[in-house]
């Protein structure tokens, strides 16, 4: 297993880490969108029969890496690391599980890119050849989110068109050197770390607009570190742009000239709700959000044979209630990883 | 103060929250007027009937009907908090039901909900006011300096204080 790095930003597996399975959990907003067939668990209950809305964070990424592991069939003490993060200050819910897991932890915090930073930095760990099997996971709760970024859940403010409804779900995948048998498998060919960019935007009711340059600027270094057109990507897909930094985000890519980007550009945030029928304004956002969707709807639809070959950007705008009551703007960044459709002949010496 | 924020930011983040503003969905401030007149409008009629029922039938007298009809519309308020439709009556609403005293007890009750997982003191009694609070230091504050100046126009006038 080798992996080197190409370019500025992006590392590139030679032998590619398999994603040998996932596990998504979803609260009751996202069990009514589109995509509810989707995802392994729906809860009804925002709650989940737990007392605090952290606890129920908590619980939803406890079952999502619990399922992954069992889907993987794997025992949790053969899983070498365990990477995740969320929204939550100081990182609670990750630590939290990582505690009961009991795998060397190590929490990572991207905002809503941790999805993509996560399984980025857990390749690394397999490609570079320490581990055999890594568990990345990552979660976000509406009312957590809500609480802790803006108003208390039940604060009667108007929310502008342009505000994003923070989506209640977990995602793990556990990542591993081989996989568990024949057939199609997800494989991650290479990786793109990206920089964190400032444009100035300040309004923390429109972070999809803050998101959009990151996402063009990882996906331009991708393409540019990887001596490839956006062709050779059946599908790009950003994390949580919504509608508002959507549009912004394929407006820029035509600027950059890099229209066929912009034509293959879809984004989590729009997937997961419909918003004709749901009032989540721009669309979802959250660490949950790209998770849930790349790992519960569009890996099946590769596995169907719709894409050989799909680039996802998580986005995370990284401010804090504190640097935005001080006024400053809202930094920004997106991870990139490319996966890969692969059919597998023969797998052996399992373990 | 957006000037200043302006000059600090490099010609191509300008370039670019340029660009954003011009992308931001339009809000109707028409129909959002409307909305918040004709919900405010709605709930002040409701305090009123409430406000005529106690004269009529509850023994006060037009003076003193004017505080337990408040009372009245901050339960009112508060149970519709907890059953979770106030927040979907104020992203319809807007200012209408932010404005008046049913918005304000919505702003108290949310949050002392909110953090009663952190305890009775620290949870409900610490934030509770952390919505509200501005509004009770600046309303305190305005109506002093509003205080004053009525006195010394008063005492200017000739008039008793």
């Amino acid at each position: 297993m080798t992996v080197r790095r190409t370019g500025h930003q992006t590392f590139i597996f030679d032998q590619h880490p398999i994603v040998r399975s996932v596990a998504t959990v979803v609260g009751p907003m996202e069990g009514a969108g589109p995509l509810a067939r989707d995802f392994d668990i729906v809860h009804a209950d925002m709650m989940l029969t737990e007392k605090s809305w952290e606890k129920a964070e908590r619980k939803m990424l406890e079952e999502a890496c619990t399922l992954a592991i069992e889907n993987a069939e794997l025992q949790k003490e053969s899983v070498d690391f365990f990477i995740a993060g969320d929204l939550m200050n100081q990182l609670t819910s990750a630590s939290f599980v990582a505690e009961k897991l009991a795998i060397p932890h190590i929490g990572v915090f991207g905002a809503c890119s941790t999805s993509m930073a996560s399984l980025a930095l857990g390749a690394l760990y397999i490609g570079s050849g320490v581990a055999q099997h890594v568990l990345t996971a990552t979660c976000s709760h509406n009312a957590t989110a809500e609480k802790q970024f803006r108003y208390p859940t039940e604060y009667g403010a108007q929310k502008p068109p342009t505000a994003q409804h923070t989506v209640t779900g977990a995602g793990a995948a556990v990542l591993s050197n081989i996989g568990d048998g024949e057939g199609d498998a997800i494989t991650i060919a290479a990786a793109t770390i990206g920089r964190v960019i400032d444009m100035g935007i300040t309004d923390p009711m429109n972070m999809g607009a803050a998101m959009a340059p990151a996402a063009v600027d990882t996906i331009t270094a991708h393409l540019r570190d990887m001596r490839c057109n956006a062709d050779a990507y059946d599908i790009i897909v950003t994390g949580d742009l919504a509608a508002v930094g959507h549009e912004l985000a394929c407006t820029l890519l035509h600027r950059h000239g890099i229209h066929d980007a912009a034509a293959r550009l879809v984004d989590c945030g729009l997937l997961i709700f419909d918003r004709t029928a749901q009032e989540v304004q721009a669309g979802g956002s959250g660490c949950g959000c790209s998770a849930v969707v790349t790992f519960g709807h569009l890996f099946k639809r590769m596995l169907r044979g719709e894409w050989q070959r799909m680039l996802v950007v998580a986005t995370g705008a990284l401010l804090s209630p504190l640097t935005f009551q001080q006024g400053e703007t809202i930094p920004s960044v997106a991870h990139a990883v490319a996966f890969c459709r692969t059919t597998r002949v023969q797998q052996g010496g399992e373990t | 103060m957006s000037n200043k924020k302006t000059k600090n930011l490099t010609p191509i983040q300008q370039q670019y929250t340029a660009l954003a503003a011009s992308r931001e969905p339009k809000r109707s401030v028409v129909k959002n007027c409307l909305r918040a007149f004709v919900s405010g409008g709605l709930i002040c009629l409701l305090g009123e009937a409430i406000r005529q029922a106690l004269i009529a039938w509850g023994g006060f007298t037009a003076k003193t009907a004017g505080d337990p009809t408040v009372a009245i519309l901050i339960a009112l308020a508060v149970v519709l908090t907890a059953a979770g439709v106030y927040d979907k009556i104020g992203q319809w609403a807007g200012a209408g039901s932010a404005v008046p005293v049913t918005g304000f007890a919505n702003s108290l009750a949310s949050a002392a909900i909110e953090h009663r997982s952190e305890g009775i003191v620290l949870g409900v009694g610490g934030q509770m006011f952390r919505i509200a609070g501005p509004v009770i230091v600046f309303g305190t504050a305005a109506a002093f300096a509003v205080g004053i100046i009525h006195l010394i126009v008063r005492a200017l006038l000739g008039g008793a204080p």
